[in-house]
């Protein structure tokens, strides 16, 4: 106990605590994007990475609906693609140049842009439109289906269906969507070269801010009442509705901010990629976004982030080594996750600590020198907290 | 930071030492100000477009090492997702020409080094791969691909790093890019010859079906201008989704269109259903014949030998081609993968455009893409399929036409051929009906 009381450990036991921790995590995280990464890696690496940070700001929105909020989004691809591709079609037309027709409106349409496609020319509209096409959908989809208490699998199929019926509309619609081909061959970026690494690199640094800022976002609603009040919607929303409050409204802001967060993503995936496809926004994409929340840990702040850069790079390297392995690994991974760890991989220290019989490191803080008298006992006393409900294990269940 | 939600602490955070530490709410505008002012500082410098800059292909380094007596080459092709089982066939034969290249001394006396890639039937996933393989790898040239969306997801990434990619495969063509080499046939040596078949069979009214994607749809704007000209009635129009297995609406309408012939762009697993559901309902290859263009050798044992008997397919190579070399070139494949396998236009095209690059690489004596691209008119191969040319100008190959009968063994049999190779034409610029289609 001697250690305690030097400043080393003193900091040390400052820096553990939950918020302590969470501003580490930050430091870390920030060093990590913005030194280190860009230090240590080529710039087609840097350019994946980049490609990875675009499907993590998808992920922080996911942990916000389905991990916060109980919502199983199925269908995120929707609001990826709609951010995306208003972004794309932006970059064509600035291509094409003023008055000018994207290439392949050439090749398999009639050479006429059509009405809805004009607006994009500017980039302030794209802007707006990339963030509030998606929180439109969102809201409207949300509305219909909270305000007439669809939830659990239905919600979830609904989502799900949505994204699929998205990417038959874009296929089919190949006059002005460019159909299965999707947007690409893009040469500029709000008038900076896309073949330059200077900008490639540019592309990155705005990728990890803007993630960074989502990440502190929604710590911000995390700590806020309104997060709580999500929290306990997710927990027992009919609790919440006899206090007085709409869970309705909640659940609809909280998805329409992962559908914002999904759009951005796919309005800076597309120039950091270089292409958009049905592909990218119909059902196996919207999973594989779930993928890497659920094996980061859907609860939590950073796992979600984690998790998803985390699929994201084994599958890349994974399939750079064995090809056709890693379709098996990740689904052994998700299974694995789901069965044995349903708070994901960052529920692994807490259940570590638990089975030490420490308890959370947010009551280690207080002064408590009982601790290590009775390890068993004393874990169960401090940790109040009840297992039910809030243990991300039963969040599935209970949504 | 478990649990870390929802959970606020009473009073005013202070440090160890005493001084209060920041608030949560400052520390999170501070963060971002400073990240969002990292990213504005850098968005600051690079080029713009506006500026006089070199073009890009000028300003790129090759980082191909051609020191050592080997040289990297890269395949991307899917081994994973739906086209995985079309294009793992593609992989086979470029292994085949590999192996008989290098042990034939090589090129230029380096001896092949393969980096194998996997595209995951994702356009995205080809993009960054062949990026990958350019940059990371550094090989000489790139094989492989097969839909139209992985073709075009590649382009720009070859174009962006003057590197050389050959696809091999027929596609919907209008398009001909100087980093890409087309060993498959453009439109007018596999869809114009074969709408002459039916035209000359006495066909006056077709009907449409394929596939939602971007090759049937172009195909059959080509096929609709050609049919307008050639007082062709197209009386029917019809596309499903990729994987569709539903086809008694699509076959229904065919039947009451009372068409001479079917032109089939159907794509996979669709062509299974298509063909149970056409021969369902007591239409057959002698009243309605269906000229296929994307049913190859491997997919006919799939479909089903007595579903599609007697029907009729339009490519540039069958396993039945009667040359010495096509029957070294079966006998080599089936020495190296097994008795049972067959070979097929695309597996053809790509095996020969392995044999294609070492022509042009030897006849510029360099790995150099811009070399390469300076030597690569008239370099000719004598290819299973019959000899091949490469044209500078358009980076496609005189090819071929043949349509085939699909035979009861299961292999398909040439009914009928174009006098000798055709010149590509891939935006049909010497056709006078095409005229507005590009």
């Amino acid at each position: 106990m001697s250690a305690v009381t030097s400043p080393v450990a003193r900091t040390w036991a400052a820096l553990t605590t939950g918020r302590g921790r969470t501003a580490l995590g930050f430091a870390v995280a920030a060093l990590a994007l913005f030194v280190v990464a860009p230090a240590t890696l080529s710039d087609f690496r840097l350019n994946l990475l980049a490609k990875f940070l675009c499907l993590a700001m998808v992920a922080v929105g996911i942990g916000l609906a389905w991990g916060q909020g109980g919502m199983l989004t199925l269908g995120q691809g929707v609001f990826f693609g709609l951010g995306g591709y208003a972004m794309a079609m932006h970059l064509k037309l600035a291509d094409a140049g003023p008055g000018g027709v994207p290439d392949f409106m050439l090749l398999y349409g009639d050479g006429v842009v059509p009405g809805w496609w004009e607006p994009f020319r500017s980039p302030v509209f794209t802007l707006v439109m990339v963030v509030a096409l998606p929180v439109l959908v969102a809201t409207l989809l949300g509305l219909a289906v909270f305000t007439r208490r669809v939830r659990g699998a239905y919600f979830a199929i609904l989502s799900q269906v949505l994204a699929a019926a998205f990417a038959i509309l874009l296929v089919g619609q190949q006059k002005v969507t460019g159909g299965t081909n999707g947007l690409n061959g893009f040469r500029s970026f709000f008038g900076y070269d896309l073949n330059d690494p200077v900008n490639k690199r540019m592309l990155y640094f705005i990728a990890a801010g803007v993630l960074l800022a989502m990440v502190l976002l929604v710590r911000a609603l995390m700590r806020s009442r309104f997060g709580e009040l999500l929290v306990a919607v997710r927990d027992q929303e009919n609790r919440v509705r006899f206090l007085g409050y709409d869970p309705a409204i909640v659940k609809v802001v909280a998805y329409a901010v992962a559908a914002a967060f999904a759009g951005i993503g796919g309005a800076l995936f597309v120039p950091i990629v270089g292409i958009i496809s049905p592909a990218d926004v119909g059902v196996v994409p919207s999973i594989g976004f779930l993928v890497g929340v659920a094996i980061g840990g859907r609860a939590t702040l950073l796992g979600p982030v984690l998790g998803a850069i985390g699929v994201a790079w084994a599958q890349t390297t994974l399939s750079e080594s064995f090809p056709s392995a890693w379709t098996y690994a990740q689904g052994a991974l998700f299974i694995v996750v789901v069965a044995f760890l349903p708070g994901g991989i960052a529920s692994l220290g807490h259940l570590w600590r638990r089975r030490r019989g420490r308890p959370d490191a947010h009551q280690t803080a207080s002064p408590a020198p009982q601790v290590g008298l009775d390890p068993g006992a004393t874990g169960a006393v401090v940790d109040p907290r009840p297992t039910g409900p809030r243990d991300p294990a039963t969040v599935g269940r209970t949504s | 930071m478990s649990a870390g939600w929802g959970r606020r602490r009473p009073g005013p955070d202070v440090s160890p030492k005493g001084t209060p530490l920041t608030t949560s709410r400052t520390r999170t505008f501070a963060f971002t100000a400073a990240a969002l002012a990292a990213s504005l500082g850098l968005a600051a410098c690079g080029a713009r477009t506006d500026a006089e800059a070199p073009p890009a292909s000028a300003a790129v380094d090759s980082c191909v090492d051609t020191s050592g007596d080997t040289v990297k080459i890269g395949f991307l092709n899917s081994l994973s997702g739906t086209m995985a089982i079309s294009e793992q066939t593609v992989r086979d034969a470029l292994d085949l020409a590999a192996e008989e290249i290098n042990a034939d001394g090589g090129v230029l006396g380096k001896q092949l080094q393969i980096v194998a890639e996997d595209g995951a039937s994702e356009p995205t996933i080809f993009a960054e791969k062949a990026e990958k393989l350019i940059v990371s790898d550094c090989v000489a040239a790139v094989f492989g691909g097969w839909t139209s969306s992985s073709r075009k997801a590649m382009l720009p990434v070859f174009e962006s790093n003057n590197a050389l990619l050959f696809y091999p495969v027929q596609y919907e063509g209008l398009e001909a890019s100087p980093n890409i080499y087309y060993s498959g046939a453009t439109t007018n040596q596999q869809i114009v010859p074969g709408m002459d078949y039916l035209r000359e069979q006495g066909a006056t009214s077709i009907f449409l079906v394929g596939s939602d994607y971007v090759f049937p749809r172009t195909a059959n704007r080509i096929i609709n201008a050609y049919a307008e000209a050639h007082g062709i009635e197209v009386v029917g129009e019809e596309y499903a989704p990729l994987g569709h297995t539903d086809f008694s609406t699509i076959v229904n309408k065919l039947q009451a269109s009372g068409a001479d012939a079917v032109f089939n762009t159907l794509n996979g697993d669709s062509n299974v259903a298509f063909f149970k559901e056409y021969t369902n309902v007591g239409m057959g290859p002698d009243d309605v014949p269906v000229l296929s263009v994307s049913i190859a050798e491997e997919e006919i044992g799939g479909i089903g030998v007595e579903n599609i008997e007697g029907q009729l397919t339009a490519w540039n190579y069958y396993q039945t081609v009667e040359s010495d070399t096509n029957a070294a070139f079966v006998e080599a494949f089936k020495a190296k993968y097994g008795e049972d396998r067959v070979t097929s236009d695309p597996m053809e095209a790509a095996y020969t455009s392995l044999y294609l690059w070492k022509g042009m690489v030897e006849a510029a004596d360099s790995f150099d893409v811009d070399a390469v691209n300076a030597a690569s008119d008239g370099v000719t191969f004598d290819a299973p399929e019959g000899t091949v040319t490469v044209n500078g100008d358009n980076h496609h190959l005189a090819k071929t036409a043949l349509v085939g009968e699909i035979g009861a063994d299961g292999l398909i049999h040439v009914v009928w051929s174009s006098d000798g190779p055709i010149e590509p034409d891939p935006f049909l610029e010497g056709y006078d009906w095409a005229e507005g289609l590009s």
